[in-house]
Order: C-alpha cells, then structure tokens, then sequence
C-alpha cells in the first residue's frame, strides 16, 4: 500500500516550494483585511448620512469584511494553481508515475493545501475584524456579541471552502487559464449581480458563494439584505455540498481520465 | 521484467495501439522502435497507468502498476523533458517525488551529482535547457535506485556531447544487470545503444528480434558500378549470369557479387571503370521498407512511385554497415 504520511508530506513540499502559494495567499489576506479597513473607515465617518432603516440594521461584522468579494478572488487563484500547475507543466504525470493510487494523490494535495488556507483564512478573518471594528469607532462591535465569533471563523471556512472548490473545478477541468476564466467571473460578477436581480436570486441564493456568506451576517436581513430560505449554518452546509460534489467530480475525472 | 500482453488502445474511433504484446528482459538494452504517431509514447504511459488501456495488460514483475506500493523503487521513467513545475527548484522537484516513494533526500543530491546537475540544484527549472531539462528528467527515473529504467525519447533535442552522455549511461544501468526499455524513431541510435528490438507501426508489433539478427536479416551487401560503357557493361554482366538494377547517376548495382569478380570481368573485356565499390543498404532503409506500410503521415514530396518517405529522422548514413 502506498504511504500516505509520504504523500501527505511530499504534497506538502510541493505546495511550500512555489512562490504562487505565497503570493496568493499573501493577497488574500492583504486586499481582505485592506478594503474592510477601507469601507469601514469610510462608513464611520459618513455614518450620520445612511438612511435611517440602514442605520437601523448597521452589521458592524460584515461592514468589516466587505473585502471578502475581492479577497476570495486570491483564494480562488490559490485553489487553481495548487491543481493545475500540474497538468500546465506536464507534472501530472510524473506525480502519478510517483503515486499511482490517484484518489490517495488528489486528496493528499487537496488536505495539505486545505490546511494553509484555514490558517490564513483565520488570520485574515481576526484582522479583518479587529481592523475594522477600530476603524469603525462608536458603531463597532466586539468578539464577545451574540454570533460575532460565529461570523468570525465563518469567514475563515469561507475562505477555505472557496479555495477547496477551485481545487475541484481545476481537477474537473483540467487547465489553471481554463478554471480562472470560469471561477473568477461568476465569483466576482455573475454570481453577484445575479444575487441582485429580482426572479434570479432565488435561485442565486443556493450559488456556493451567495449561500457560504450567510453566515457573515450578525444581524439578519441587515442593510437591505434579503431573506434567505436558510440559516447561517444552513447557508455554510449548502457551501459544504458544493466543494464536496466539485472535489468529488474532479477525483473522478482524475481516475478516469488518462494523465 | 515487463510483460506486456494484448495492450490495446483506442482513441475515439482511431487505434492507437493494438494487441501489443512483448516482453522486456533484464540485463539488456531494448529498443522500442517505431516511426512518429506509431503509438510508442502512448504504450509507455499505459506501462505506467498514466492511460488507462482499452484491453490487455502490463506486467511490472508480476504485478499491476498501480500495486506497487513505491513504484519508483522498482521502475523510473522519463516520459518527457520538463515534466516537472518549473517555478520549483531542481532540488524540489526532486524532492517531492522522493518523499512520495520514502526515498531520503540524501539520495536527491546523489541523483543530481550523477547527472551532472549539482551546481544548478537550487535553480528554477523552467530557466532550464533541454538538455538540463533532460538531465532533471533522468535524475527523477534514478531516484529509487530502480530495477527497470524506461526513456521515452531520450536523446530528442540534445547535443552530441549530451547524447553521447545518455548512450554511456544506458550502457552502464543495462551492464549492473538492470531492465532497459528505450524508444526512439531514429534506427540509428537503436544499433549504437540496443540489445534487443520491438518494432512497431500503427500500434502494431512488426517485429520482436535481437539487434544481431536484425542486421544480419536486414543488411542487403551490394556492389556499384559505373562506367562511360554502360550499355557494353551491362550486357557483359548479363552474360555473365548477374541481375544488374539501374541506379541513379546512371550507376549500375549488383547483388550479391564481390568487387573483386566484377574488377576483374570489366578488365577481361577492356571495359573503363569510372567507380567499383561495395555497399551496404543501411539498417535505416530496412526500417523504412518494413514500416512503410504503417507510416501514418506520408511526406507526399517526391512524384509517383517515388519511394515511401517515413517519419524517420536523418543520421542513418552516418553509420553504415556498423555493428555488422
């Protein structure tokens, strides 16, 4: 049987040793934290002209992770690369000439480059607050509030679970240029002007990113939100099922496909 | 030891490689021949499970691929240059591979010292030459100190000094007793590095022979004349009991007579010679007669009739009659 510990750790070698994994995820962590300081700052100050309902439903702790919408973009990049570098070098099959036991591969990859993305996912998601409450003065909150902390690491599993999708759609399609021209539109527009638009966001409301982010909202149906047909942890699980059927679609493209 | 039995693939419709079945013994080199699309490349992967076969099986001493619980302990293979990540260093790449298979990593720096890479270790890959590439190539096929070595290619794009380089070291692995299985389109390098040959065309085997008995089969001796006489000549041949064949330059060739007999007879009847010399068809002309038929992509540049061209690369006048 193929040693898994031994794969775990050459895995890991393989995501240390390339400097994307440091610049994406660097990039994660700098534009999220970075554009929730921004906008946090800039509704401090601007606070006292918000429409009354808005003022009303003020969600200090998603305020301070308006950065996520960019940030997630970096972590999408992440998730692309740890893939499909292998099959835009050729590596592919030299790595499955070295571990032939594919299923053991892809999980192996997916679980040591799943594990520094919660890392940063967490430190980002603790400074994005921390920063933003700051920033925020008289309208912030604190960790200790109902549901802050909740909202807290949620964005920390946000972060991973969106990377651990790329790494399936990348595994499905095969191709890093092929993956980013997908992902990265309907993360960054599709999916959100989507969300937006009055007969598609009902059916919006399920996309991985629309349903993960839920659980960012410390005050329900804040700021003009609408309701959601699910909970935040209801939202986070749907999120759940989609990095589960992408990573179970590419390990099975990865089986059955010749390298 | 590989035993390859009723390997088949399909792509789509098009068969790639059909009913193959050979064996590749230890100790020796074996050349795995075969003009371009042949399907060299592609049964080389399915040796390793990188492509899933259509039908048949391959045997690594006696088991699956895939059962080897470290396979580069029992077979290293360099499938391609550069099949590597080339935003990781040399050493790195080496590396992970090695920690996959529980090799030590001491042992990436002894690969590295042997292929002559130890000074660019740490260096990104992709600012690598060919022939670097290559050479980083080799070095992860030695890796796990392997049995069973497989080249796909090897010596595509290198200079003289790196082939020559490449040839030695298949000499040596096959000579410590180790399998080696190593393809090529140029029948050229095949007589300078092989034991052993397996021809195949259109993925099909057209011959599984040693290299000995090959060139004795395939190298046809001949004799060469020309003479401002020609006409004269070749009667005289006639009656003489030869079957003369025109050749170009208005040359004539004789099988199977000495230079000494035709020297002597041209003499007899006062005939000039302007050339009398013995030839020897190349081992190059023998592969191309037998694959002609399944070369897939003709070079359509000569007239009717002209003789077949295949994929064959050039360099095979360079050594004619060696190895004889």
């Amino acid at each position: 049987m193929t040693s898994v510990p031994a794969v775990l750790r050459s895995e890991w070698t393989k995501i240390r040793t390339v400097s994307s994994t440091v610049w994406t995820l660097i990039s994660a962590l700098v534009v999220t934290v970075a554009l929730g300081a921004a906008l946090s700052a800039v509704l401090n100050s601007t606070f006292a002209e918000l429409p009354e309902p808005q003022q009303a439903t003020f969600d200090p702790t998603y305020t301070s992770f308006s950065g996520r919408v960019l940030g997630q973009l970096a972590m999408v990049v992440f998730g692309v690369l740890v893939v499909g570098s292998e099959y835009s070098s050729g590596m592919i099959r030299t790595s499955l000439a070295a571990v032939p036991r594919r299923g053991t591969f892809f999980f192996a990859k997916v679980l040591m480059a799943g594990v520094p993305a919660l890392v940063v996912g967490l430190v980002t998601s603790f400074l994005a607050f921390f920063l933003g409450q700051a920033l925020l003065g008289d309208h912030g909150t604190g960790i200790g509030e109902p549901n802050v902390l909740r909202a807290v690491i949620g964005n920390a599993l946000y972060m991973t679970l969106i990377a651990l999708f790329s790494m399936g759609v990348a595994a499905m399609l095969r191709s890093s240029i092929l993956s980013l021209g997908i992902l990265v539109p309907f993360f960054f527009l599709v999916s959100q002007i989507l969300a937006a638009v009055p007969g598609a966001k009902e059916v919006a409301h399920y996309f991985p990113d629309q349903a993960g982010s839920r659980i960012l909202r410390v005050v329900p149906d804040a700021m003009n939100s609408d309701a959601a047909p699910y909970g935040p942890w209801g939202g986070l699980g749907i999120m759940v099922l989609w990095v589960a059927a992408a990573l179970l679609g590419g390990f099975l493209v990865l089986r059955k496909r010749d390298a | 030891m590989i035993e390859v039995e009723g390997l088949t693939k399909h792509f789509g419709r098009k068969v790639a490689v059909d009913d193959l079945s050979f064996q590749v013994r230890p100790g020796v080199v074996t050349g795995f021949l075969g003009p371009n699309g042949a399907g060299k490349s592609t049964t080389m992967r399915m040796m390793l499970d990188l492509d899933i076969p259509t039908g048949g099986s391959v045997r690594i001493d006696g088991r699956r691929y895939r059962e080897l619980a470290e396979p580069l302990k029992h077979i290293g293979a360099l499938l391609e240059a550069k099949a590597v990540h080339g935003g990781r260093s040399a050493y790195n790449n080496l590396l992970c591979l090695a920690q996959s298979n529980r090799i030590p990593a001491s042992r990436v720096d002894e690969v590295l010292d042997m292929v002559g890479l130890t000074a660019v270790a740490g260096k990104k890959s992709k600012g690598f030459s060919l022939g670097m590439g290559q050479r980083l190539g080799i070095a992860s096929a030695l890796l796990g100190d392997p049995e069973i070595l497989m080249f796909d290619e090897p010596v595509n794009g290198l200079d003289p000094e790196g082939i020559h380089w490449i040839r030695n070291l298949m000499k040596a692995l096959a000579n410590d007793g180790r399998t080696i299985f190593v393809s090529s389109h140029l029948m050229s390098e095949m007589a300078l590095t092989a034991d052993h040959l397996i021809v195949i065309g259109q993925g099909r085997l057209l011959a599984d022979t040693s290299m000995a008995d090959f060139i004795r089969e395939n190298s046809r001796s001949y004799a060469r004349l020309r003479s401002p006489d020609r006409e004269r000549l070749k009667d005289v041949l006639h009656s003489a009991g030869f079957t003369v064949v025109d050749s170009d330059g208005g040359a004539l060739e004789i099988d199977g007579a000495t230079t000494e007999e035709l020297g002597e007879l041209a003499a007899r009847d006062g005939i000039v010679l302007h050339e009398l010399s013995a030839q020897r068809a190349s081992l190059e002309e023998a592969f191309m007669q037998m694959t002609a038929e399944s070369v897939e992509y003709h070079a359509h540049t000569g007239p009717e009739g002209d003789r077949p061209r295949p994929a064959w690369g050039l360099g095979g006048r360079d050594h004619q009659g060696e190895g004889a």
